[in-house]
């Protein structure tokens, strides 16, 4: 073994050393996402992942505002979104706000300092009223995607006037004339650094371009979708990962990247999510466009918008899933006429109204009522439920819409993935093939369901 | 089975690693040894447990036999043997077989006098095996990373940690692997064809020599690497493939967490071209 020689052995540790230099060292965390073996997991590295940690903290909740005294629509001018709270609750919320948005510009930021606060005659001002009807419809509307947890001004702010992550339509770097712009090739952090698309943004989070381009049969059975693009739906799987700080196999099993029965729960939420980016893009941001100024906006002239990172910047659930909103009713939704005052008050009469009827409908019929308690009871006794939900509708207005909003989460998480898979290919593609191969093959899908949870230490099962 | 008549020299007692004469024999063609015994038992036992754990699960087919790792959560523990253990156990047989049989050919290499070239080639392959399913595991810190054993279940768990690192055509290492692997596969054919072109000439034409082998390579590319030289570069390429495949697997997730496309940002931060 003369070549075996001591520069040799320099050399191959200059060559390891080169190549661990870049890396990390072990052991990272995992968290099992799918089946054993199946490795759907998802990595961290401590250090990375402690910075994060670190970085997502949300601010302390202001102390509740006291409780009576009018409302601000009574006793200040111009107040259009807020206007039925309490002056107390809407001081408050001002100053949390400032304290989310603009903590070192202060009130100023947002308000005419010689025109009175009730002046419009500022962007800034224009500009946050939307964003508070935007975060209310979110937390009221959009349960899919931030659930209970909700979304503050904090959430994309973190005590900036402009949140730190935001997208405008990419015109790419300068090409040389005889190129066509491709659109792609440079590494992108956008991408993950990859050499996709690198604006992946205006097609699927402003536009709504079909994101689905795989195709679900055995052979190319009418799919005429063209590899190139699939490169721009990687390349806004790649945006979501990297924001989220996970990796494909968080919503996927890659081995059928479509399929929603062998996918993980979370692709549920993360569907849910880029429809509900699109609306706060085209509902609430590009219609600011008129207002804002051009240092709000990229070098097409389109305003910063939203996409994953505004919001999750590297966790799974922005600031980890800390619940901020629990603490500012006034975010969790449009506030209902008369303030939350009126709202408690008629909360209390209907919560009594419904012990009232239920103990009713228990003496007259305890066995419809045993047999609505049965999970199997798909229809859960007729009788019973039609007397509760009149006798509630009769007695408050305001409980039966808040019964239905919490129904509908779970409902809807159930039912999304069956209507997709369903309904959605149906539509794009009318059956000229028939019949279709299913891929994988029902029978080829032998893994039990992914666990919800990272399983239980052995000990405790 | 019939012995040709030169063989009988070539059979000669000593050389073991292990067992001293006990199982110094032959049965028909094959030498047996100690490392022979320790090849037929776990090889024997680990494809047994393979299939009584194919007859506790949900089918017979081929394709879908699944015998899965444990969960992350058992950590380096041993698992019940049905959710993971039986993995644990076939590993054992598995490492157990594929090291008797290197052993077992290093036996046989010093009965000839041989060098170990053989054996220490073999080696690269089980350090590629052990690679996935020990040390990996171990540094990462439980079992449950290694791979399964089943046909598509292993391939689905190749796909899947392929993209928990978003891209893995951007690992280094993969590259280096997937280099050496082709060009093992070209320099195979390269020699393959040369020699039976060489040795199976047109009826009527005398067999050629290895002077018209190098004379073929100087008149196409101006070289020749000599007869014992591609068999030099032959094993190169072929121990590259296997250590840097083992190399790209234990850099991922052990040394490298987040996509591999990122890893190239040294590249893009060298400052006096970015």
């Amino acid at each position: 073994m003369k070549f075996l020689n001591r520069k040799t052995v320099v050399l191959a540790a200059l060559g390891a050393s080169a190549i661990l230099a870049g890396c990390e060292a072990p052991p990272p965390e995992t968290i099992q996402n799918g089946y054993r073996g199946l490795q759907m997991q998802t990595n961290y590295n401590p250090r990375l992942l402690q910075a994060s940690l670190e970085a997502n903290v949300p601010p302390d909740a202001i102390p509740a505002a006291a409780e009576g005294g009018p409302l601000a629509k009574d006793v200040y001018k111009n107040v259009q979104v807020l206007g039925n709270l309490t002056v107390n609750e809407f001081n408050r919320l001002m100053v949390a706000l400032t304290n989310w948005v603009a903590p070192e510009q202060g009130c100023y930021y947002c308000h005419v300092s010689d025109g009175g606060f009730e002046d419009d005659g500022i962007y800034t001002k224009v500009t946050s009223r939307r964003m508070l009807e935007m975060t209310q419809d979110t937390n009221a509307g959009w349960k899919d995607h931030v659930a209970d947890t909700g979304i503050t001004c904090y959430t994309c702010h973190r005590g900036n006037p402009v949140p730190e992550y935001v997208w405008t339509t990419d015109p790419g770097p300068g090409q040389p004339t005889a190129l066509a712009p491709t659109g792609q090739n440079i590494a992108s952090a956008t991408v993950a650094y990859s050499s996709l698309p690198y604006d992946p943004f205006t097609p699927f989070l402003l536009q709504d371009n079909d994101i689905r381009v795989i195709g679900d049969t055995v052979l190319p059975q009418g799919n005429r979708r063209s590899i190139k693009q699939a490169e721009w739906t990687y390349g806004l799987m790649m945006h979501m990962s990297d924001a989220l700080g996970v990796n494909c196999t968080y919503c996927h099993n890659s081995r059928s990247f479509y399929s929603w029965d062998q996918s993980t729960p979370q692709r549920t939420t993360a569907w849910y999510a880029i429809r509900h980016v699109r609306e706060l893009n085209n509902d609430y941001v590009v219609p600011l466009t008129e207002i804002l100024p051009d240092s709000r906006k990229g070098p097409l002239g389109d305003v910063y918008k939203v996409y994953c990172t505004t919001c999750h910047q590297g966790a799974y659930k922005p600031l980890y899933g800390a619940p901020m909103v629990k603490d500012y009713p006034s975010l969790q939704g449009p506030v209902p006429e008369g303030g939350f005052a009126a709202l408690k008050a008629a909360e209390a009469a209907a919560a009594e109204a419904a012990a009232e009827a239920a103990a009713a409908v228990q003496e007259e019929a305890p066995p419809a009522q045993a047999k609505a308690d049965m999970p199997e009871a798909a229809e859960p006794a007729p009788e019973a439920e039609a007397v509760a939900a009149d006798e509630q509708a009769k007695v408050e207005q305001p409980a039966a819409p808040e019964v239905v909003a919490e129904e509908e989460p779970a409902e809807a998480t159930a039912e999304a993935p069956a209507e997709v898979t369903e309904d959605a290919p149906a539509q794009e593609q009318p059956q000229q093939y028939p019949p279709r191969l299913q891929y994988p093959p029902p029978s080829m899908m032998r893994y039990p369901p992914a666990p919800l949870q990272y399983p239980p230490a052995p000990q405790t099962r | 089975m019939a012995m040709l008549s030169f063989e009988k020299k070539y059979r000669v007692r000593g050389g073991t690693l292990l067992g001293g004469d006990l199982f110094d024999f032959w049965v028909g063609p094959f030498y047996v040894g100690f490392f022979g015994v320790s090849t037929i038992f776990f090889a024997t036992l680990g494809t047994l447990l393979i299939i009584w754990g194919a007859a506790m699960g949900p089918t017979w087919n081929p394709w879908e036999i699944n015998i899965a790792p444990p969960d992350l959560s058992y950590g380096l523990g041993m698992a019940p043997l049905m959710e993971g253990g039986l993995w644990q156990f076939i590993t054992i047989c598995a490492i157990g077989a594929f090291v008797s049989w290197a052993l077992r050919q290093a036996e046989i290499a010093r009965k000839l006098g041989m060098g170990l070239h053989v054996p220490v080639a073999f080696g690269f392959a089980i350090l590629a095996y052990v690679t996935l399913v020990v040390i990996r595991p171990v540094l990462l810190g439980a079992w449950g990373h290694g791979f399964p054993y089943g046909i598509f279940s292993h391939l689905d768990w190749v796909s899947n940690v392929g993209y928990q690192y978003l891209h893995f055509h951007y690992n280094p290492a993969h590259m280096l692997a997937i280099t050496f692997f082709f060009t093992n596969a070209l320099a195979l054919a390269l020699h393959g064809s040369l020699i039976l072109s060489m040795t199976n000439p047109q009826k009527g034409e005398a067999v050629k020599t290895g002077e018209h082998e190098n004379t073929f390579f100087r008149d196409l590319v101006g070289y020749s690497i000599g007869a014992l030289g591609i068999h030099r570069l032959g094993l190169f390429l072929a121990i590259n493939a296997a250590f840097w495949s083992a190399v790209c697997i234990v850099l991922s997730g052990p040394f490298w967490t987040r996509g591999w496309p990122e890893w190239w940002n040294w590249w893009l931060e060298l400052p006096f071209w970015s």
